[in-house]
């Protein structure tokens, strides 16, 4: 018996209003609130409620046979909060009969699997904690932001504890297979992956009401043939789609409620297939291959890839510079700051500035506040400009990284001073040396030196500036150098490299105070 | 197929923005073996030369030993008529004198410049006679002549468009360039008015040079939309050599290049920069072109007090027009009303940036520009400063702009206008 596996996605970004340069400095609110709660009750009232209205009659008259699984981003769930909590209450009543699962996710739909580890896991978590305490389960499947999907983050999800994620069956990975089985990670087997049927799911998602698409239209009878006609021995069908596909996307109008209404009854009856969540297909199935995925893909486009977010030029520099800000983010705990540091890395931000308009214009034209990418990123670069001085006056680096900070700017001095009293040294060097020989000498000479003459030699030659000297030179020198010191020049050598060395652990204070010291005496 | 094309210049002796685009259609028409009988009114060649020039238009060098352009001249004939007409922008400067004569009635006299004075006392009220003069000789030619169709590019040669097409019966093609409402704003001279109207009834095919002209003649001369056809004009390659030219301020230079009349909307300029330099004193403003709007403008950066950052340069021609490009980091062009607007392409042929206003007809053919409501000072501010301070940005048109520019050839143009030819005798 084959499995269905229908999975929604549910995501509303926090859109930014506009935003001028003149704005920054004092004006600290990025979002547009008018338009993102107007959105967000549209939805509601087109989309999200009729559609778990839906849901809810299905599994009442199918029972356990008709399951459905949700990701919620924590974005949407906040504006939900904020403008529609009676959504809240509606996924609570599904998730209440146990026929739905909860995904994972980061939190702020971000991309931050493909920048930073760190804050990819404390998203993850943040999300997982949000999810719990709403629905009451703690998710167990993964889904990342967009599909995206590598090697290198499947390995990373596992990491974090999960044995399944959810991917796109993208055509130029899968090749001639199938993506109606249950898959696993090149790198680690023992994450499993199951893969979009991107044909069937666009079918309804995409393609529902086009009127010039050959098979308009779309009836359950019909979606419901297809399926009995995949070959037998395939495991799953996997229809990942936005819910928003329902009453947003699909208007009411085209029936797509009628379609999905009535699309179980016709499923079931062929007796040939039952509806099933990730997690129940994690315990079911065994891997049939590993799918090996070197570079990112996601579920956008044609190009099944992430040049949707991070395509051009712009960009590009939109990412790099907001995840410039991490390092002095991880120690803040302004919570203006961290809200508005997951609200920035939302993808939506940078699809907005993608430029491939040709083949996928429509697409990115949706929900899209801007008339152009370049107008998405000048001021989406006004906000970020904003938040950096914020983010600089806010969380100022912690008293460990100032500590880093100043022991490399010790480093760097005691370097230079180094140099001066290598060259000084030398000097010395070559004067003993010339009056004892007639050849042209340097450091390395001292290797040349009998034992006598180095002694001689280093009696002329305080400590402080030996040490400096042969910090650069061979060891071979050094070799020299060392057994010929007397006594006390030797202990006093000693005492300077541990000081030296000691410098990074010690109280940076004091080692800066009496290097400066040295530095004045030396350079005196 | 034959035309027979009425303008107002032609090669070499261009002196405006209509010769340059007649001479780059026939060009491209040539090329798509359309055979051009082309009838210019004699200019005198010795107009004040920067009253009537347009700063930018004179870029196109004809080398009449060349040997395409000598091919060129096979597929032409090309006539001249003894006129009073003088080319381009006469009939706008005319009308603005016209129409100061007509307010300011015999004071006038006093108030111009003894130089225009001559220029508006010679052709002044002469000119809606010459134009029936110059279409009584068209109609002349038209009768001797052996062509196709008739082609007449604005409103001057519209009379005798509609002359050659009652003496001969042949279909008329009217290619407006720009409207009254273009050239004038809210003070529309009727007579203009009238003849651009019944130019466009008249004729068989309107081509107008962007949607937004489109518009204007559906909306304000009532013209049926089904026989109104959009073919955007196009710029030739250049082979100028690109010379370095040395800076000397540290400053980021932001630049507004045209004639400062209220169409291209110079005073939008000053209100944006007004509000940069509020935020970012490092940046410098110029104004190049010069115009009736000239001393308000001048007043209007005195108040706001910015002067040390602001600075207009006149009128710039040729060579000085390319460096200020080269000394450029952002072109601005607020037009209120601009039926196309080629400045901004040859900002972008050299490399510079672009923002334009909403208003202008290259905004509809343009990907690689920033496009603002003229109005929206604000909105212009901050296109502004982006491209100053967000470097990807920029460096993404400096890019891909050229090669957009480059791409708008006068043969694509002309394909389109045979298109419209051949529509004529299906």
């Amino acid at each position: 018996m084959k499995s269905i596996c229908f999975y929604f996605q549910v995501h509303q970004p926090f859109r930014l209003k506009t935003y001028r340069f003149f704005n920054m400095g004092h004006d600290h609110y990025y979002y547009n609130d008018f338009e993102n709660s107007h959105i967000m009750s549209r939805i509601t009232q087109k989309s999200y409620l009729p559609m778990n209205d839906l849901l809810m009659k299905l599994i009442k008259k199918h029972g356990k046979d008709f399951k459905v699984t949700f990701s919620i981003t924590g974005h949407a769930i906040e504006q939900f909060e904020a403008y529609a909590p009676e959504v809240i209450q509606s996924f609570r009543k599904l998730a209440e009969t146990g026929n739905v699962e909860f995904l994972a996710e980061t939190y702020a739909h971000s991309l931050s699997s493909l920048r930073s580890k760190s804050e990819f896991f404390k998203q993850v978590e943040m999300h997982s904690n949000k999810i719990e305490s709403l629905f009451g389960v703690r998710p167990v499947t993964f889904r990342n932001t967009e599909l995206i999907y590598s090697d290198e983050i499947g390995e990373m999800v596992h990491e974090m504890g999960y044995n399944l994620m959810l991917t796109e069956g993208a055509k130029h990975v899968l090749g001639w297979k199938s993506p109606n089985f249950m898959y696993c990670n090149a790198r680690n087997p023992k994450l499993k992956v199951l893969l979009k049927n991107h044909t069937l799911s666009d079918d309804i998602a995409f393609r529902f009401s086009n009127h010039g698409w050959s098979e308009w239209p779309l009836t359950a009878e019909k979606f419901a043939t297809w399926l009995a006609d995949l070959d037998k021995n395939e495991d799953v069908i996997n229809l990942f789609m936005d819910y928003e596909t329902f009453g947003e996307h699909q208007w009411r109008e085209t029936g797509i409620f009628d379609f999905m209404s009535s699309l179980p009854a016709k499923v079931l009856k062929t007796k040939k297939f039952k509806f099933a969540t990730p997690s129940e297909l994690e315990k079911e199935l065994q891997p049939i291959s590993a799918i090996h995925v070197p570079y990112p893909i996601s579920w956008a486009d044609e190009e099944r890839d992430i040049t949707a977010w991070l395509g051009n030029e712009m960009q590009n520099e939109a990412f790099d510079k907001l995840y410039s800000l991490e390092n002095q983010i991880r120690n803040c705990n302004d919570p203006e700051i961290l809200s508005d540091w997951f609200k920035l890395q939302n993808s939506d931000h940078f699809y907005y500035m993608c430029t491939k308009w040709f083949s996928d214009g429509d697409v990115h034209k949706y929900f899209n506040p801007y008339n152009s990418p370049y107008e998405a990123f000048i001021n989406y670069m006004n906000v970020l400009s904003d938040f950096t001085i914020r983010v600089d006056e806010a969380c100022s680096k912690s008293s460990g990284e100032r500590i880093m900070e100043k022991a490399e700017d010790l480093g760097k001095q005691i370097s230079k001073v180094a140099r001066k009293a290598v060259k000084s040294t030398a000097t010395k060097v070559k004067e003993t040396i010339e009056t004892t020989k007639s050849e042209i000498p340097s450091l390395e000479h001292i290797k040349d030196l009998s034992n006598a003459k180095v002694k001689a030699m280093l009696k002329e030659i305080d400590a402080q500036n030996l040490m400096y000297a042969i910090q650069d030179a061979s060891d071979e020198v050094r070799d020299k150098i060392l057994p010929n010191l007397t006594k006390s020049a030797k202990a006093e050598y000693d005492r300077l490299s541990a000081e030296v060395k000691k410098i990074k652990k010690t109280d940076i204070a004091e080692a800066r105070k009496k290097i400066s010291e040295r530095i004045s005496k030396l350079l005196s | 197929m034959k035309v027979l094309m009425f303008g107002w210049e032609f090669p070499p002796h261009i002196s405006g923005g209509l010769g340059t685009a007649c001479y780059g259609l026939t060009k491209g028409l040539a090329n798509q073996n359309i055979e051009t009988i082309f009838v210019v009114p004699k200019a005198y060649g010795d107009e004040d030369e920067s009253a009537v020039r347009l700063v930018n238009a004179s870029d196109v060098l004809v080398d009449s030993t060349d040997e395409t352009y000598q091919e060129f001249w096979k597929k032409i004939t090309y006539l001249e008529i003894g006129s009073n007409l003088i080319p381009y922008v006469s009939p706008q400067e005319f009308a603005r004198i016209a129409e100061e004569n007509r307010l300011e009635g015999v004071d006038h006299q006093k108030k111009v410049t003894s130089t225009k004075f001559e220029f508006s006392g010679k052709y002044g009220t002469d000119l809606m006679a010459e134009v029936s003069r110059y279409a009584l000789v068209a109609a002349g030619i038209a009768k001797k002549m052996d062509f196709d169709l008739i082609h007449a590019h604005d409103w001057l040669t519209y009379s005798a468009g509609i002359a050659a097409k009652k003496i001969t019966g042949k279909p008329l093609v009217v290619h407006m360039h720009a409207t009254e409402f273009d050239r004038s704003g809210v003070n529309v001279n009727s007579n203009i008015y009238d003849i651009e109207r019944r130019g466009m009834e008249e004729a068989d095919r309107v081509i107008t040079v962007s949607n937004l002209t489109k518009a204007t003649v559906i909306e304000k001369y009532g013209i049926n939309p089904d026989k109104i056809f959009t073919v955007y004009n196009a710029v030739e390659p250049t082979d100028k050599e690109v010379y370095e030219v040395k800076r000397h301020v540290k400053e980021k230079v932001v630049t507004f290049l045209g004639r400062l009349t209220m169409q291209k909307g110079p005073e939008y300029f000053i209100e944006a920069a007004s509000i940069i330099l509020k935020h970012d004193p490092n940046v410098r403003f110029v104004m190049a072109g010069s115009g009736d709007l000239m001393n308000k403008m001048i007043r209007r950066v005195a108040q706001l007090g910015i002067g040390t950052r602001f600075h207009f340069t006149g009128f710039l021609k040729g060579a000085d027009v390319d460096k200020m490009f080269l000394l450029s980091d952002v072109f601005v062009m607020p037009s209120v009303s601009e039926p196309f607007g080629i400045v901004p392409l040859e900002a972008m042929r050299s490399n510079v940036p672009v923002v334009i206003s909403k208003q202008s007809g290259v905004a509809e053919i343009l990907k690689y520009a920033l496009k603002v409501d003229f109005w929206d000072v604000h909105g212009l501010a901050d296109s502004i400063y982006g491209l100053l301070n967000y470097n990807s940005l920029s460096e993404t048109f400096r890019k891909y702009g050229k090669d957009e520019v480059d791409s708008l050839k006068w043969d694509n143009a002309a394909y389109h206008v045979v298109q419209v030819y051949e529509s004529l005798f299906k």
